[in-house]
């Protein structure tokens, strides 16, 4: 057991740090970033492209890929460290987490040598950027609902419906989408996977307007979009396994040590607030609340720590992933809160120039709600941990041995 | 980075796993809770054969040699088998405090025969209700000997040497070791709400007793003595856990209702789920906990204890809750194993004071280290 790294993560550590030293400035520690936040504007996604491309360029792009396809076949753990040591940098948004953590993987493991030839090295230089084009109005847990289409019209597949949630959309060139494409079987088995140029006609992106302000997210509308039969990824019908595929790597890159980090701040909180006549930090209610948060922290970033080092050793992500967000996603909720009650009546002030911290804790909080339900929800996390951890029964599902059109639904706009 | 057990530590493990399935089932468990019997002997002999009361203890004093990465395994074997044995006592907090501040005369005097299980050694610290406090210390420590009392004292009645923390009517604090089988002493049992464990309390009127480590220096040591001892206990309360858990899942999945099995409703799954993070996080928080102990590295221990401790009594706690719960009407019965569990998990979470206790003393130490 040895928390510090072997000599040549040492040395991997200085190489990266040395590089991004002398291409980026350093970040202000102090700076909050808020992780469903600002929309970017063009300029944001031009830099992040030319910032990717010089990493590309100079080997410090796409690192756990295959070297056939682009990347430095480097581990999991060269991963972490080079996140670690990006993280202390100013660097740009970085708008690539889903098409190289998710639809990257995904296109290497099913797509056609044709396919991965087209798109692989430029999603990988970051010149083409990728969205997911998953969840729907009517299919958020219960992906496989989804009820968009595609109907084969000669050698084109022609798409329509609607998807929602999808990050990025409107400064993407790529979307990887799973539709239904026959509904007279049961309701995994009809959904099949396509790529789909997100600028082709009957296209349209618009973003959502989140609790706090933000446009992270789309809506995205298919009208009659035609799409190519050479763009079907995997066979027709085989959606739902291309998707897993996606969803198990969606599981690594968002389960990463969520709602840890941020104690230090809560602590200098507590020595400015005042509480019950005293300053807050000499509240045993409030001391009694900090020790609980720290442990919980602490014990997420272990435990990111320990399946770390499984997956270095060789082990595949599974399912503990899943407590991360789990325990991470409920717990930044409650430290914002918390943090936003220390602070008494002005805690209710989101005002520029009068809220303590710079309003930090209040916009943490008006964030925190999306945490718990984008990339599965608190209850579907229990279900993962219940079903494939400890190996307990599955749902009782209504729909499992019926055609998707005979399963029931609720009345229009529910 | 490595943050996991290595191949030989995993193997001790599994061996101690092997033989506490085969030499400590629950039957055991529950025979010392219902024979009233302080532990049980022979189980005791068997783990001293198999060298696990000096597996940090050095060669050169009949221990193994080998480290606290290969005790805190033992001890969650220890604790996953709700052994009837006074483990801790005698190695988390007698050899412990030996080891650590005793002189190589005390060492040698006393270490061979704990490791060899030939001495039960045990902890003096509580006087009564309520949490340690330095203040309020009364037993008497004056030329070498003590008045007084200490209570509750874990297998008191059957140790033969405690170390104890007392006063020299200066309010300078000192540990000291006495032998409990000499003069002066009156053991007197207590009873429990885990009578799988015994409790006693000591009377000492005129009992010799030595000084160990430095005189006046009492309570630090004792600090320093307990955050070991609450490290090694998180790792039973973590293995008493995840056996309960294995338990109540079983008894779930086999037991229907409404035409499916009970392990089928949400309702129980999400709570087994949120009873495994509880128990991830503890476990977690206890291998960062291990890895400070193994590296002597106090100050990161000083933190790494009481959150392992404080997170590994939230777990076992709510683990003993939710097994009878999930058990159902049978689980309230004294035939059914649940009890065992129930009374162990909130017996181990207040054995160091309580849990609340030690949430202030984390905070007290982050809040120490932030200033530095």
């Amino acid at each position: 057991m040895d928390f510090n790294d072997t000599p040549e993560e040492a040395a991997f550590r200085t190489k990266a740090y040395a590089w991004l030293s002398a291409n980026a400035k350093l970040r202000d520690p102090n700076e909050y970033v808020d992780m469903l936040g600002e929309r970017e504007d063009d300029a944001a996604i031009q830099a992040a492209k030319d910032w990717q491309s010089k990493k590309y360029d100079e080997g410090w792009a796409v690192l756990t890929w295959p070297k056939e396809f682009g990347g430095q076949g480097l581990g999991r753990m060269e991963n972490v460290i080079w996140n670690q040591e990006d993280a202390k940098f100013a660097t740009p948004t970085n708008i690539y987490t889903i098409g190289h953590g998710m639809l990257g993987p995904t296109i290497m493991a099913h797509g056609t040598p044709e396919q991965q030839k087209r798109y692989i090295p430029n999603m990988a230089r970051g010149q083409e950027v990728w969205c997911q084009l998953f969840s729907e109005p009517a299919a958020g847990s219960d992906l496989a609902g989804l009820r968009s289409t595609a109907v084969r019209d000669g050698d084109e597949w022609v798409l329509n419906g609607q998807k929602i949630w999808s990050t990025g959309a409107h400064y993407c060139d790529w979307g990887m989408v799973v539709v239904r494409t026959d509904p007279n079987v049961v309701k995994h088995a009809g959904l099949t996977y396509f790529i789909v140029d997100m600028r082709s006609p009957g296209v349209e992106v618009r973003p959502i307007k989140q609790i706090n302000g933000g446009s992270a997210f789309n809506e995205v509308f298919f009208t009659d979009v035609r799409v190519p039969a050479e763009n079907r990824l995997g066979a027709e019908g085989d959606g739902w396994s291309v998707s897993l595929t996606t969803l198990m790597n969606e599981r690594v890159a968002i389960g990463a040590g969520a709602g840890a980090g941020r104690f230090k701040d809560l602590l200098r909180l507590a020595r400015q607030s005042r509480m019950n006549g005293k300053p807050a930090i000499e509240d045993s209610a409030v001391r009694q609340k900090l020790a609980s948060i720290y442990i919980r922290s602490k014990g997420l970033q272990y435990t990111g720590m320990r399946t770390l080092s499984a997956l270095s050793q060789g082990a595949t992500p599974g399912p503990e992933g899943s407590i991360g967000k789990a325990v991470g996603g409920p717990l930044a909720q409650e430290i914002a809160s918390f943090a936003i009650e220390m602070q008494g009546a002005a805690g209710g002030l989101l005002d520029e120039g009068s809220t303590p911290m710079e309003g930090m804790w209040q916009n943490a909080y008006l964030s925190s709600p999306g945490m718990r339900i984008a990339g599965g929800t608190d209850e579907i996390l229990r279900n993962i941990i219940a079903e494939r951890v400890l190996r307990m029964p599955p749902e009782m599902r209504v729909d499992k041995k019926i055609a998707f059109r005979d399963v029931p639904t609720g009345p229009p706009g529910s | 980075m490595n943050f996991d057990f290595s191949e030989d530590q995993k193997l001790v493990q599994k061996t101690a796993r092997d033989y506490l399935d085969e030499q400590s089932g629950l039957d055991v468990c529950r025979a010392v809770l219902e024979s009233g019997k302080p532990y049980d002997t022979d189980l005791w002999k068997g783990i001293a054969e198999m060298g696990w009361l000096g597996v940090a203890v050095d060669e050169v004093h009949g221990g193994a040699g080998m480290g606290y990465l290969e005790l805190v395994l033992i001890a969650e074997e220890v604790g996953r088998a709700l052994a009837p044995i006074p483990f801790a006592s005698s190695v988390y907090l007698c050899t412990e405090a030996i080891q650590r501040f005793g002189s190589p005369e005390q060492q040698k005097k006393y270490l061979p025969r704990l490791a060899a299980g030939e001495v039960i050694g045990t902890g003096a610290f509580f006087e009564g209700p309520g949490d340690l406090d330095a203040s309020t210390i009364e037993l008497k420590l004056q030329d070498g000997k003590l008045d007084g009392e200490k209570w509750p004292v874990p297998d008191g009645d059957v140790a033969g040497l405690a170390v104890a923390l007392a006063q020299d009517g200066q309010g300078r604090l000192s540990m000291v070791l006495v032998d409990l089988e000499g003069d002066g002493v009156t053991k007197t049992s207590l009873g429990s709400i885990d009578p799988s464990r015994s409790q006693a309390k000591l009377r000492f009127e005129a009992a010799p007793a030595e000084v160990l480590g430095e005189a006046g220096h009492g309570w630090d040591q004792t600090e320093a003595l307990l955050d070991r001892a609450a490290l090694l206990l998180a790792f039973e309360q973590i293995g008493g856990a995840e056996r309960a858990l294995e338990i109540t899942k079983e008894q779930t999945m086999g037991r229907y209702a409404f035409g499916r099995p009970v392990a089928s409703f949400q309702a129980i799954k999400h709570r087994m789920a949120d009873l495994y993070c509880a128990i991830e996080i503890a476990r977690s928080n206890a291998y960062y906990g291990a890895y400070a102990l193994s590296n002597d590295l106090a100050e990161e221990l000083a933190v790494a204890a009481p959150s392992a401790r404080s997170a590994a009594s939230d777990a076992f706690d709510l683990a003993g809750q939710e097994m009878i719960q999930f058990h159902g009407g049978v689980g309230f019965t004294w035939e059914y194993d649940c009890h065992l569990f129930y009374r162990r998990a909130k017996a181990l979470s207040v054995a160091l004071g309580s849990p609340a206790a030690w949430r202030e003393k984390l905070v007290a130490r982050l809040e120490a280290r932030e200033a530095q």
